[in-house]
């Protein structure tokens, strides 16, 4: 019994007052992910009704656009990764980030070097820390993503990529790391490559038999085409942020849980070894008390 | 859609939310080309919004005001979809927060760039409110 039942009772304190955070990051979490999901469906239609006319004008018209068009000889990549602001969400942060590397990897056994740009303060934090430098990075909303964050991340990476070869932070391709949510229970880190655009492909692709008509393109199909991909660019950055941030409170509740539990199971053990030596002590004293009293007996039987 | 043979369905979207959809009679909306006004069995349409007023009249006859800042209106199969990224309608505009923002910007000066885009949108938020009223 190395500690004292005084400093027992201490700890047993501070763990209760830990899981009394840890139970209420639990359910600010849980509150949160509703709200987080709602975003995500609510953002739905315009990615569902975007990706429609896209596949319209791509259907309808043979117009190559710069967006669309692979480089012939592809020489650095721009991969954006998508972090959290804060930790104490479990591995969230780390998965992402080990998803990155291994992208960065393939790439780089294809020949092209690596541009990073980060969303989230744990990212910038783990490309400071390695001393790596990040081309740009956002924080501040990881776990509330507005629109205009996406369209400003949509338009640093587009201008980066429209850029000729050769010219400073080019890149001839964009690729996006981020954690896609499946449900409460499972996330993943995925990554996908966003540009050069493959049309078609995406979150909401319209249905099969599902037949689009003849448009017609006002001003012209080149203009709209110009017009609707950067939108289409964005708004899939936007939901790459949208799931990011479910995930990451998903990933947060569920860390929290675990703490929870973790810390129940701790006061429930240093009560017992409390209570062990609560009752060390008594009978440590009672011992004494009978030592003293045979003690004293076999004093006065001696002397009579 | 049982009882609304020969409406519209019409979606008006923005980036984070659906701002209205329902059935309608009519839409007229400002393309890059001029305004059009779309009834049923228009032909399939695509095309480029400018920051204007949308309007939309509905099955009763009342009209939805909304404004927009760019995007694209699709017409296909009786279906018009309005996506815009931010698009607001009439009665959630705040007019005061439009006037003053328009305020900002001091007279005479040639406003260039991102400040004309924002006195474009202030402009538009303002026609559609007192349209609405």
């Amino acid at each position: 019994m190395a500690l004292s039942l005084r400093e027992y009772r201490a700890r047993i304190k501070s763990v209760e007052s830990t899981k009394k955070i840890t139970r209420a990051m639990e359910l600010i979490a849980a509150s949160r992910i509703i709200k987080a999901q709602q975003r995500a469906q609510a953002s739905a239609p315009y990615a569902r009704e975007l990706t429609r006319a896209v596949s319209a004008v791509a259907t309808f018209s043979n117009v190559d656009h710069p967006l669309t068009t692979e480089a012939d000889d592809p020489q650095r990549a721009a991969v954006l990764i998508v972090t959290s602001d804060r930790g104490l969400a479990g591995a969230y942060s780390s998965s992402v980030l080990k998803e990155a590397e291994r992208l960065a990897e393939k790439l780089r056994d294809e020949g092209k070097e690596i541009d990073w740009y980060v969303c989230g303060r744990k990212g910038e934090a783990y490309f400071r820390f390695r001393k790596r430098s990040i081309v740009r990075s956002w924080t501040g909303f990881s776990d509330q993503p507005s629109y205009d964050i996406a369209s400003d991340v949509g338009h640093a990476l587009i201008d980066a990529f429209l850029k000729e070869q050769g010219e400073e932070r080019d890149v001839d391709e964009v690729h996006v790391v981020y954690t896609r949510f499946r449900s409460m229970l499972t996330q993943e880190p995925t990554a996908i490559r966003l540009l050069p655009l493959e049309v078609v492909e995406g979150t909401a692709a319209p249905e099969e038999g599902d037949v689009l008509p003849l448009y017609e393109f006002e001003p012209s199909a080149e203009a709209v085409l110009d017009g609707l991909l950067p939108q289409y660019v964005q708004s899939r950055i936007f939901f790459a942020m949208l799931q990011a941030s479910a995930s990451e409170l998903a990933a947060r509740q569920r860390a929290m849980k675990s703490a929870t539990d973790n810390a129940t199971e701790l006061i429930k053990k240093y009560t017992r070894i409390a209570n062990q030596a609560r009752q060390a002590g008594i009978t440590q004293e009672i011992s004494e008390i009978v030592g003293g009293v045979n003690a004293l007996a076999d004093a006065n039987a001696g002397s009579e | 859609m049982a009882g609304s043979e020969g409406a519209l369905q019409v979606e008006l979207v923005a980036a984070d939310r659906t701002v209205w959809s329902g059935h309608a009679t009519m839409v007229i909306a400002r393309t890059v080309e001029g305004d059009v006004g779309i009834l049923r069995g228009h032909a399939p349409l695509l095309s480029l919004l400018t920051d204007a007023v949308v309007e939309i009249t509905d099955e009763e006859g009342d009209v939805v005001v909304a404004a927009v800042d760019g995007g694209f209106l699709s017409v296909a199969a009786d279906r018009v979809s309005i996506l815009s990224e931010r698009a607001v309608l009439a009665e959630e505009i705040d007019i005061d927060a439009a006037r003053a923002e328009l305020e900002r910007v001091p007279d005479g000066e040639i406003a260039e760039g991102e400040t004309e885009r924002r006195i474009r949108r202030a402009e538009v938020r303002i026609r559609a409110a007192e349209k609405a009223r």
